[in-house]
């Protein structure tokens, strides 16, 4: 049984810093089969990769605890440079390739072959000259290896993304002796077909044996290409299938299940609300938003007045990028309406006046101004949105520094603010009180529609329940409309009403929070699925 | 105590404690020499509150996100525009002089300004390049212009030729010395331009409190975080743009204010390393390339000009042979600049 495997990693698991971030995780690929590997975004992937290749982030944080095996013989990695040698390549998720080269130029940059030449003698390798014949061959070898037509003079500048990835996978299969090779989502940016292609390209591969791990968050690539499958969760090693005993509905369930705890326990809050179908906060039509990472390719939402409204999905999937597209960050395409008015959201700080407020996933470099202190960071919106915490001097409209100091004081206690005083810099504070300036800020504008994004990331357990406790606070005895937008599905189902899913910058499906496991898993993995789209 | 001391070291940081030391030691150097302290220190005040504004201007410019602004030699040639015309109009009374070579000044500072702050706005990360060159350039090209404009008042242009204004223009009979000699007094040989010290002093509040306006918040938050300030709703280049205005016009006022106390013009290639000994007199104050305060412009031109009018004088007296004195100052007042370009960061916070 041990021979059986190419690689066998047993019983790894790895800290960062006191945080363990996999426990003993196991994996094991056979020769010239296609082992997928999924899990959620931070379900600990990337680690256990990292540890495959000896990349120094691993061996510089104290190294990892477990054995890693190759062909069944005890090795330790700890440099990239060995697992080369042992015949184990990476396709790179962003490409790594040089623009001005030609395709087989890059495919044989630093492993040239050269015929030695007079000065060579003299004065060393150096100064050999290159065998562009040899390596012109080769290149071709390995391009037709992999099924893919084109000539290997061309330059890589210019080619079309997909083609790309395939010179990327031709570099990998041309040096000798690779063995095993990890594609780290790589259909991420490719268009279906090209997808279709990479996938058929995978299995000319593994049928040569070569053994490959592919990183994915797609169900139906895996489905569609895996032989087996490692399902990670949370950093622990969950499951480890054959794909033929398994189907996309019970990897789903495996990828997301998980215990529910409830993080809030809103039932005991009394509930005022009356939400109707035709009494809206929020509505949005053909929406596009082009942010690089998260673009939104035409949404259509409702969002009820008074509820809490959840909007989940994988990272890059386009969920992060609603909020900034309603609040004018990027460039939208597409209606939005609040309460009957449409936003001009070419505008900046027109969702501002149209009382929309919005809590930024990316506390340090949208949401605060790190180096002012806690009470200008409070009152800054409101003060340049609305003219509040002004005073008249002379036609000069000067800062109110006693009325702000009075609102931030009222506020630290308010949400629980930790700190030395108002006039401590945001930048010192801990992320959970970093996100309640955040949130105060928001307050402060006396918003209609509260907007949070990611609010519980990094940010540690204790203040994650509060955080959260207080936006159903204000949404049972304000009646304030909150959109939450959040990767934790957790979180989302514990204190929201409805649950979008976003995938692939469309919506997959509205889901109460109730809902099965597998549906919410279904839908996060982009598996194409017919059936309650949003009405 | 330890803590204690090590805070007040922290927050003094170790550029300004060495330039501290080094004026120090020059000042003590200068009596076994033969010079006065007194009138040393006296000339270094005067040189203070002189060349302040044109330091001031760093401010709004570090602020609202550009970065140390090498160019405020638009601001100056705006200025000396003013001053010229003012020559040329004939206007006689000193206050009125210089109230109107201001006015002129600041029209023509804020216009260039607001022309350089969208210029400045296309080149978003590599601002203090281009606005050095702008520095150098605009200088070059009024070198040209000062050439050529029509004017015709005999202060003004070249005896011969009656064309193209001269290198300097005597101000005695405009607003020569008129802010110097207001309220002023002497305390022995220690003479004290109380006029030109309040001006000064007046117009670093003015820029306190605008920066405590709306406005003036607005524009810090837009170059501390302009996505942030973005999610607020402000117009990020429009402040970009309002700052740069802003320190452009003040370098005009700036050069008006040095001239009066100067008491000549000096045109053509005269103002073209102000801006990098603007730029060295705030970084030494403290300042850094994301913030500076009123603070550091104080602190960092009395050190800056004190060392260039304490150090000559005895590096003369050391040195006495022919122009080495003048290789001395090329070298102390680069260096200075170098060091200070190179420990922008000490003493930031």
């Amino acid at each position: 049984m041990e021979i059986e495997y190419l690689l066998n990693m047993d019983n790894i698991s790895k800290e960062y810093y006191g945080n363990r971030v996999l426990k003993n995780v196991s994996l094991q690929v056979k020769p010239g089969e296609i082992h997928a590997l999924m899990g959620e975004n931070g379900a600990g992937k990337s680690t256990l990769m990292n540890i495959l290749f000896g990349m120094p982030v691993i061996h510089s944080t104290g190294g990892y605890e477990g054995v890693v095996k190759i062909n069944g013989e005890k090795v330790l990695i700890d440099d990239p440079h060995k697992a080369m040698d042992y015949g184990i390549g990476m396709v790179h998720q962003e490409f790594m390739l040089i623009p001005g080269f030609t395709i087989t130029e890059n495919i044989k940059v630093g492993r040239e072959i050269c015929k030695p030449t007079l000065l060579s003698h003299i004065f060393g390798r150096d100064l050999e000259k290159l065998d562009i014949e040899q390596m012109r061959k080769d290149a071709k070898k390995a391009l037709s290896n992999i099924g893919l037509d084109i000539n290997e003079y061309v330059k890589v500048a210019g080619l079309p993304i997909g083609y790309m990835q395939f010179v990327e996978i031709a570099r990998e299969i041309d040096k000798t002796g690779i063995k095993l090779l990890v594609f780290d989502e790589p259909t991420a940016v490719l268009t279906e077909s090209e997808a279709d292609r990479l996938l058929e390209i995978m299995k000319i591969i593994s049928s040569k044996g070569i053994a490959i791990i592919f990183i994915t968050h797609r169900l139906d690539e895996v489905m569609a290409a895996a032989d087996s499958i490692t399902i990670l969760r949370d950093g622990e090693f969950v499951a480890r299938k054959e794909i033929k005993d398994t189907s996309a509905m019970d990897i789903a369930q495996l990828m997301v299940g998980r215990k529910v705890e409830k993080l809030v326990d809103n039932e005991k809050m009394e509930n005022i609300r009356n939400l109707r179908d035709d009494d809206l906060a929020l509505t949005l039509r053909d929406f596009y938003v082009n942010m690089p990472g998260e673009m939104v390719k035409g949404i259509n939402l409702d969002i009820r007045k008074g509820e809490i409204f959840g909007i989940g999905g994988l990272a890059g999937q386009g969920k992060i990028g609603i909020p900034n597209g309603i609040m004018g960050l990027y460039e939208t395409e597409g209606t939005a309406n609040a309460f009957g008015k449409d936003l001009e959201l070419d505008k900046l700080g027109n969702a501002l006046d149209n009382g929309i407020a919005f809590v930024s996933e990316d506390r340090r470099g949208v949401g605060l101004l790190l180096d002012e202190t806690i009470e200008q960071n409070i009152v800054f919106s409101a003060m340049q949105a609305k003219d509040e915490f002004l005073i008249n001097f002379a036609g000069l409209k000067l800062y109110d520094k006693k009325r702000a100091r009075e609102h931030a004081l009222k506020m630290i206690e308010l949400l629980d603010i930790r700190c030395t005083g108002p006039s401590q810099t945001a930048g010192s504070l801990s992320g959970g009180n970093q996100q309640k300036v955040c949130l105060a800020r928001a307050l402060t504008l006396n918003p209609k529609i509260l907007i949070v994004s990611e609010p519980t990331r990094g940010i540690d357990i204790g203040a994650k329940k509060l955080v959260l406790e207080y936006l159903v606070q204000l949404n049972r005895q304000e009646g304030l409309t909150i959109i939450v937008v959040s990767s934790e599905l957790v979180e989302l189902r514990s204190i929201c009403d409805r649950i979008a899913i976003v995938s692939d910058g469309k919506l997959a499906t509205i889901l109460e929070p109730d809902a099965a496991d597998v549906e919410f898993g279904l839908a996060m993995a982009g598996s194409k699925k017919d059936g309650d789209k949003n009405d | 105590m330890t803590d204690k001391l090590k805070n007040m070291y922290a927050s003094i940081g170790l550029p300004r404690l060495i330039i501290t030391c080094f004026f120090l030691i020059m000042l003590l150097m200068a009596p076994p020499l033969g010079l006065s302290i007194t009138s040393l220190l006296g000339d270094s005040i005067r040189r203070w509150a002189m060349y302040g504004l044109l330091v001031l201007a760093m401010v709004p410019a570090v602020k609202c996100g550009i970065g140390l602004n090498f160019g405020i030699s638009l601001g100056i040639v705006g200025g000396l525009f003013g001053a010229t015309a003012v020559i040329e109009l004939g206007i006689t009374n000193p206050w009125l002089a210089m109230l109107a070579a201001m006015l002129i000044g600041l029209f023509v500072g804020s216009l260039l300004g607001i022309g350089y702050g969208l210029l400045l706005n296309k080149v978003k990360g590599s601002e203090m390049t281009v606005s050095t060159y702008v520095g150098f350039s605009v200088i070059a090209f009024m070198n040209m212009i000062w050439l050529t404009l029509p004017f015709k008042d005999g202060n003004l242009i070249w005896p011969i030729g009656q064309q193209g204004m001269r290198n300097t223009i005597s101000l005695e009979g405009s607003f020569g010395l008129v802010l110097n000699n207001f309220l002023d007094f002497n305390i022995g040989d220690l003479h004290i331009p109380t006029g030109l010290i309040l001006f000064f002093l007046l117009t670093c509040f003015a820029v306190f409190i605008f920066m405590k306006s709306k406005a003036g918040i607005a524009m810090s938050a837009a170059g501390a975080n302009p996505t942030f300030s973005k999610a607020s709703g402000i117009n990020v280049d429009k402040m970009r743009v309002l700052g740069t205005a802003i320190s452009t016009a003040l370098a005009a006022v700036g050069i008006i204010t040095y001239a009066q106390s100067y008491g000549f013009l000096q045109l053509y290639n005269a103002p073209l390393m102000m801006g990098f000994h603007s730029v060295a007199a705030v970084l030494i104050g403290g300042a850094s390339l994301k913030d500076a305060k009123i603070s550091h412009v104080i602190i960092g031109t009395f050190l800056f000009q004190g060392i260039l009018t304490v150090a000559l004088p005895v590096v003369n007296k050391i040195l006495p042979e022919g122009n080495l004195s003048d290789v001395i100052r090329i070298i102390i007042s680069n260096g200075i600049i170098l060091y200070a370009l190179s420990k922008t960061k000490g003493g930031s916070k």
